[in-house]
């Protein structure tokens, strides 16, 4: 049956301050969704011409190529660093980091802490999949206990390598940040409770009042072992009880 | 010609800051100048001292073996620099505190009662600017005047105004104390 | 020229990246250069700029690299032990053509060494502290004055050739006080735009900074951009100053400010009639070959004097390549050459 697409309405479209460039990640991987997520708020916001990426080491390295907005590829861990150094610089623009568990949680602790403690007027997207995936699927810091890695072959024993790290609780505690969320992908219902959230945190920034970090827990099949349903079943039933979702900071809301 | 002295005592002597003024002198009245601190764990608690060099040409090395003057204004200090003085340099000694003789027999040493004479003045804590007054007559580096003036902006940049009165006399006392 | 102050090296350089239009600040305090951080903390904020104490020297460069990336001038300092903590940074900003300042106020090493001063750092300020084939341009200023003047020209060659300068002093040079003519600040609003910065991709295609390509070929395209731009700053950017070399029998091979101390053993020397001369490289990197090269073949001996085992020395035979003797006298762990001491090593090549 012939359709006339003439009276189709669009109602679904790639985010304007997307590029046409294809992503680098493996199938079932949440790192795409988040990518989409941020697209869509800078849309959304109109901020695109005024909004400076920072893209760090580990499987966003390549950031910068999808958004349509001025980028800098930066050494691993510090993100939040050079964050810091561009907002100083460009105090009238919209910076964010994308930041791996390992770039944010584990080399970059440093520099994650103490951005958050200075209150710089920034966003944060945290990507917490518990593991290294472009280097091939070691421990991260917040591997969970008894999670196989490479690293940890048969299993990571607390003993030895200590506890999976609730970074975001660690943030939390700090008396500048305005906004400290954990958000999921998992279904439908957590994707639009995770987009209203980065949405906040952007709009946090707009609006001057400080330091807003998202933490996303993500999926990484590849490295995990499992199909992108079962690794989506494993975050909801298993992650979520190490690292329970919601707000932890949100204030003046 | 090129003059150059190492002030030297305890840290809290303030040798440091009559360093830095007698330098500032020296610029203000149109010399080159260099002031050279020693730094570190020796200014904590230990002995201090300093170089200034004044010079009527450009300066080339702000570290002198032999410095044209020598103000000790205690026993280690004395110990450690009156080897160094150049022949014929200017050695002025804190008899206050420094019971033994200056053993070079050539150069010039003038001994002061800085310490007694600082207290006379009103504050034992102006032994520095007695110093230097002693050193200013003896050596003429830098007419006394000017000296008294660039102490009296340092102390305003501070907010000391109301130290300059007492600074002078002390550099006035000091620069009577030697013929 | 401006006012006339006097001021320690560390306060000379703060002041002079000031007037360079320096518009962000980050450092993590250190001996001997602590005097550089409390100016620029007492002196940025006022002027509207930004001063950062960074959590760590690897913080400190990282924001360096965000400033500079976003286009303003930027620049932080330290000294030796932080200065190896900034390496993976300064590679960074070489490799992403990014321009920044960095003050190196040099003391005794290795390790935690001491807190006096040293040259221990020329290997790592000129042949590549980090990793990857990159170089900096390093000025080794040897008087107060001097430090000034090349924080002034290090702001205008960074941005010129879009690639970190270092300022390599030592401890000494730091510390002491001497009087500076200060020039005029200059304005930030004349200087050339920088096009490629990340300032917001408003009405153009997206500025990305990157020191990064997984494609061999590609990254060798980048690296051999790297190399022709260090082909035209080796030919453009040479510097040094020859003090009494005409006639000279022997001369002194010195930088910073072990030069200025073996100005005055060359006088010395000339007094005692040995005719001494002075070669005094400026720009450490790219290294005045050419100039020492033609000064030795008019010389019997070149004589390098350092504060270190011998860093320098190799660069001078590299020079020289055996047109002289070329014999060696260094001080290590915080030792200062004395003019005395200088003098008695040239005595002892001159016969």
């Amino acid at each position: 049956m012939p359709v006339d697409t003439a009276r189709m309405t669009k109602v679904f479209s790639r985010p304007q301050s997307l590029t046409e460039a294809r992503l680098t990640y493996c199938p079932g991987c949440h790192h795409g969704i988040i990518t989409r997520i941020i697209g869509q708020t800078l849309d959304e916001l109109g901020l695109t011409e005024r909004t400076i990426g920072i893209a760090p080491v580990g499987c966003a390295v390549f950031a910068y190529l999808w958004y349509r907005c001025d980028a800098l590829q930066v050494a691993h861990g510090r993100a939040s660093a050079v964050a810091t150094g561009v907002k100083r610089a460009r105090p009238d623009r919209i910076v964010f980091s994308y930041q791996g568990d390992g770039d944010f949680a584990s080399i970059g602790t440093a520099e994650s802490i103490h951005a958050a403690n200075r209150g710089e007027n920034i966003t944060v997207i945290f990507v917490n999949n518990q593991i290294y995936g472009m280097t091939g699927g070691e421990m991260a810091p917040t591997t969970l206990v008894d999670q196989r890695t490479t690293t940890t072959p048969e299993g990571r024993d607390p003993l030895l390598c200590g506890y999976p790290i609730r970074f975001s609780e660690l943030i939390a505690q700090l008396e500048a940040p305005v906004y400290v969320t954990r958000q999921a992908l998992y279904d439908t219902r957590h994707i639009m409770d995770c987009t209203k959230a980065i949405k906040k945190a952007f709009q946090n920034q707009v609006d001057g009042r400080g330091y807003s970090l998202v933490e996303v827990l993500a999926t990484c099949p590849t490295n995990w072992h499992m199909s992108p349903v079962q690794a989506n079943q494993h975050v909801a039933n298993t992650v979520t009880k190490v690292f329970p979702l919601g707000d932890l900071v949100n204030k003046g809301a | 010609m090129e003059r150059s002295v190492v002030i030297a005592g305890f840290g809290g002597q303030g040798v440091i800051l009559a360093g830095k003024i007698l330098a500032q002198a020296g610029m203000s009245h149109g010399l080159e100048v260099t002031w050279l601190p020693s730094y570190g764990p020796e200014m904590r608690g230990g002995t201090a001292n300093c170089t200034v060099i004044l010079s009527d040409r450009t300066i080339g090395s702000p570290i002198v073996d032999n410095p044209t003057a020598v103000i000790a204004l205690n026993l280690p200090s004395l110990d450690k620099f009156e080897p160094t003085v150049a022949p014929k340099g200017i050695l002025v000694v804190n008899g206050s505190l420094i019971g033994r003789k200056v053993e070079r027999t050539d150069v010039q040493a003038h001994v002061v009662p800085i310490n007694e004479i600082a207290t006379k003045v009103g504050n034992s804590r102006t032994v520095n600017m007695v110093a230097l007054g002693a050193y200013v007559k003896a050596t003429g580096a830098v007419p006394l005047e000017v000296v008294k003036r660039t102490m009296a902006e340092a102390m305003r940049e501070g907010g000391k105004e109301k130290l300059v009165e007492l600074n002078e006399r002390a550099l006035d006392a000091g620069y009577a104390a030697l013929p | 020229m401006g006012e006339r102050r006097l001021l320690r090296g560390n306060e000379a350089i703060a002041e002079s990246a000031i007037r360079a239009g320096c518009q962000c600040y980050f450092a993590y305090p250190i001996t001997p250069q602590g005097e550089l951080v409390e100016y620029m903390a007492r002196h940025m904020p006022r002027l509207g700029r930004t001063f950062i104490q960074a959590e760590s020297e690897v913080a400190a460069i990282n924001m360096v690299y965000g400033a500079a990336g976003a286009g303003v001038r930027t620049m932080t300092s330290s000294s030796s032990p932080g200065i190896s903590l900034k390496q993976e940074g300064i590679s960074y900003l070489a490799g992403s053509n990014l321009p920044a300042v960095i003050v190196n106020v040099v003391r005794g090493g290795p390790g935690l060494g001491n807190i006096a001063p040293s040259q221990c750092d020329y290997f790592q300020a000129v042949k590549g502290g980090g990793h990857g084939d990159y170089h900096m341009i390093v000025l080794g200023p040897s008087t107060v004055p001097e430090a000034g003047e090349l924080t002034m020209l290090a702001f205008d060659l960074a941005d010129r050739y879009r690639t970190p300068v270092m300022i390599l002093a030592d401890g000494l040079l730091g510390q002491m006080m001497e009087p500076v003519e200060l020039p005029e600040p200059i304005d930030v609003s004349q200087l050339p735009p920088k096009p490629w910065a990340a300032t917001g991709a408003r009405g153009r295609e997206p500025n990305i900074i990157l020191s990064f390509d997984l494609g061999p070929e590609n990254l060798k395209k980048m690296n051999l951009d790297l190399q022709a731009k260090y082909d035209l700053i080796r030919k453009h950017e040479v510097r040094y100053e020859e003090t009494q070399t005409a006639d000279a029998e022997i001369i002194v091979v010195a930088y910073g400010t072990i030069a200025r101390i073996a100005k005055t053993a060359i006088d010395m020397a000339r007094a005692e009639g040995i005719r001494a001369g002075l070669f005094r490289p400026i720009t450490l990197w790219p290294y005045p070959y050419d100039a020492l090269r033609a000064v030795a073949d008019r010389v019997k001996t070149v004589l390098t004097v350092e504060m270190s085992a011998g860093q320098m020395w190799e660069d001078v035979r590299l020079a020289v390549a055996e047109r002289a003797k070329t014999p060696f006298y260094g001080e290590m762990g915080g030792i200062v050459p004395t003019p005395k001491g200088i003098l008695s090593e040239v005595k002892k090549h001159a016969r």
